[in-house]
């Protein structure tokens, strides 16, 4: 089980509305990623699920069991911080028995599950030694290992990569998500990164001001955002966003197109464009060009392409690949 | 890096630290020597500060005189008993300041320890009429109830300090992990506090040690700790600056001997917070 739904939460703080009401259903055994920017109400919607603040209005079911009046200790899920929120006056051992200890469970099946995780998470040879003794990726392993032997409903995760570096980030990443397929546990990981939030997300719930902007599967996010907030926040880099006459001309008020469905070529739609900066990567090049009709606009074309500052280059949009929103920002379905 | 410092400024400030220190201390210096002269040496003009006829028959009179361990005994009580139910008191309720804060916390907190700043005198006359109509006049019940009470505020404050510096997500990954609100502050919150709490405890048991405006006046002889046994030795009729002194240094032996050692400790929880 760990089915998790939220029934129009509210949540307030004194005159402050910051969650003005959510509808979200997460499926048993789903990896639901929260993505936003910073102050969107993810981690907040987070926190009101794990019962680390009160609903002001609504109600949360956890296997279909209404749960917004229980305590956070009594809701059967566990959580991973951001500070990874270990205990630093326990050992690595400790720690991870902790909840099990609070459960009353007996001994011997403590010290059973506690050796199980630490060999999952490769933790065996520092079962004694202290948070402040271990690095930060290992800290977050200790954090995960302190989940995984509760057996929880559900995971939830706080930004938990946000404090390592880019290497280990892509690492524990993929350890989560591996941990994610072995225990097939439902799993709500928040983050402010949209990288994350592709790679690793069953579906994306995808949060601007305490409201749902689009939920969906990464790909539906990135082939059909619903607004123009979704379209500018997935994907990277940033989908070109093109507003004016131009626009005008797709019946839009705004139209957008992903620098990867910019192609350099000639032809009859070709747009004339000057290079003011070429970004190479290796793998691509992430060319930003000034155009008379479109404004600016990054393309990105694969591998290494020879782009000069201030010399010309002509490119050709993809039309089946354009969005078009309209003065709202709502998406304009095609007809 | 530390900077260097020229000689002769760390000189001057060594100099000037070793005065105020010897300054500050220099009372109980001269209450120390004062107790190993005689009556008559302690009086003497111009006053002798080490060459004199060292004795000890103060502290021989003084202990005919009056029974020092049942002041002490008491003195143990008094302070030791009112700390420990303040810290009861106190634990819970800067729990609940520093983790679950409401709009008039910050109100609370200095409105508990503006009740420090009234003299206490102004409570003295009904505070001694109830105990009188109560009968805990000179009990040792009354006093750690009066003890406990005017120490609060700064235990509820040290703590709270404290408390403020444990980063909350510690306690939700508690509650997370199922544990509820008691073994939270007991498993999590206490044993990371015990800094804290054991430097409050210290600073209360000094303060509770020393304190002698209540004890003088709400106790003569059942509970009556050290200070009303210094006090007994001056009377109108003659001071007997000796036997006082000899009564003063065996009253501040202990908790001089205690500050000692704790010093490290006491010193981290005054300044607790104030630098990070």
């Amino acid at each position: 089980m760990g089915t998790i739904r939220l029934q129009s939460v509210t949540k307030r703080f004194d005159a402050v509305e910051v969650i003005p009401g959510v509808d979200l259903s997460i499926r048993e055994g789903e990896f639901i990623v929260f993505v936003g920017p910073s102050g969107c109400g993810k981690s907040t919607i987070l926190r009101l699920i794990a019962g680390l603040e009160d609903v002001s209005s609504g109600e949360i079911f956890i296997d279909e069991k209404p749960v917004a009046q229980e305590p956070a200790s009594q809701r059967g899920l566990a959580m991973v911080f951001q500070s990874y929120a270990l205990y630093p006056h326990m050992s690595v051992r400790g720690n991870i028995a902790f909840g099990l200890k609070m459960a009353g469970q007996p001994k011997e099946l403590i010290e059973a599950k506690v050796a199980k995780a630490a060999e999952t998470l490769n933790l065996t040879d520092y079962l004694d030694r202290k948070p402040r003794q271990l690095s930060g990726g290992q800290r977050q392993r200790v954090a995960i290992g302190r989940a995984i032997v509760r057996e929880p409903k559900a995971f939830l995760f706080d930004e938990p990569l946000s404090n390592l570096d880019a290497a280990l980030r892509v690492q524990m990443r993929l350890e989560i998500m591996q941990l994610h397929k072995t225990l097939k546990a439902t799993m709500v990981y928040v983050t402010h990164d949209q990288v994350e939030a592709m790679t690793m997300a069953d579906r994306i719930v995808v949060l601007n001001k305490g409201r749902i902007e689009q939920v969906g599967t990464p790909m539906e996010l990135y082939d059909r955002p619903n607004s123009l907030f979704v379209a500018g926040f997935i994907g990277s880099p940033k989908m070109n966003l093109v507003s004016g006459p131009a626009a005008e001309q797709y019946g839009a008020a705004t139209i957008g197109i992903r620098p990867e469905h910019i192609a350099i070529g000639e032809g009859a739609k070709a747009v004339t464009a000057r290079i003011r900066i070429a970004e190479h990567l290796g793998s691509d090049t992430f060319i930003h060009l000034d155009t008379d009709e479109l404004g600016a606009l990054t393309v990105r074309a694969q591998g290494h392409v020879e782009a000069a500052p201030g010399t010309s280059l002509s490119v050709i949009l993809d039309p089946a690949r354009i969005h078009r929103f309209d003065a709202h920002g709502k998406v304009i379905v095609h007809a | 890096m530390a900077r260097a410092i020229p000689l002769q400024r760390r000189l001057f400030m060594t100099i000037l630290a070793w005065a105020a220190g010897l300054l500050i201390f220099f009372p109980v210096l001269w209450t120390v020597l004062t107790s190993f002269k005689t009556e008559l040496e302690a009086f003497s003009t111009p006053p002798k500060l080490f060459f004199f006829d060292w004795t000890l028959e103060n502290y021989s009179i003084v202990q005919e005189r009056s029974n020092y361990l049942r002041f002490a005994s008491n003195s143990i009580i008094l302070s030791v008993g009112s700390t420990l139910i303040a810290l009861a008191f106190g634990i819970p309720a800067a729990w609940a300041m520093a983790f679950q804060p409401g709009k008039r916390t910050k109100d609370l907190l200095m409105w508990m320890l503006s009740t420090k700043m009234m003299p206490p005198v102004g409570a003295l006359i009904p505070l001694y009429l109830g105990f009188r109509d109560m009968g805990l006049l000179d009990t040792r019940g009354g006093l750690i109830a009066v003890l406990f009470l005017i120490n609060l505020p700064i235990v509820v404050w040290m703590l709270y300090t404290y408390f403020k510096e444990i980063p909350v997500d510690i306690l939700e990954a508690a509650r997370m992990d199922g544990a509820s609100l008691w073994k939270e502050l007991v498993f999590v919150l206490a044993p990371m506090a015990v800094p804290g709490i054991a430097s409050t405890m210290l600073l209360n048991v000094i303060l509770a040690w020393n304190e002698a405006f209540w004890t003088l006046n709400l106790s003569t002889s059942e509970a009556a700790p050290l200070t009303v046994f210094i006090a007994s030795y001056s009377s109108p009729e003659g001071l007997f600056w000796a036997k006082l002194s000899a009564a003063s240094t065996m009253a501040i032996a202990p908790i001089l001997v205690l500050g000692w050692f704790a010093q490290r400790q006491l010193v981290r929880g005054l300044t607790f917070g104030a630098v990070k």
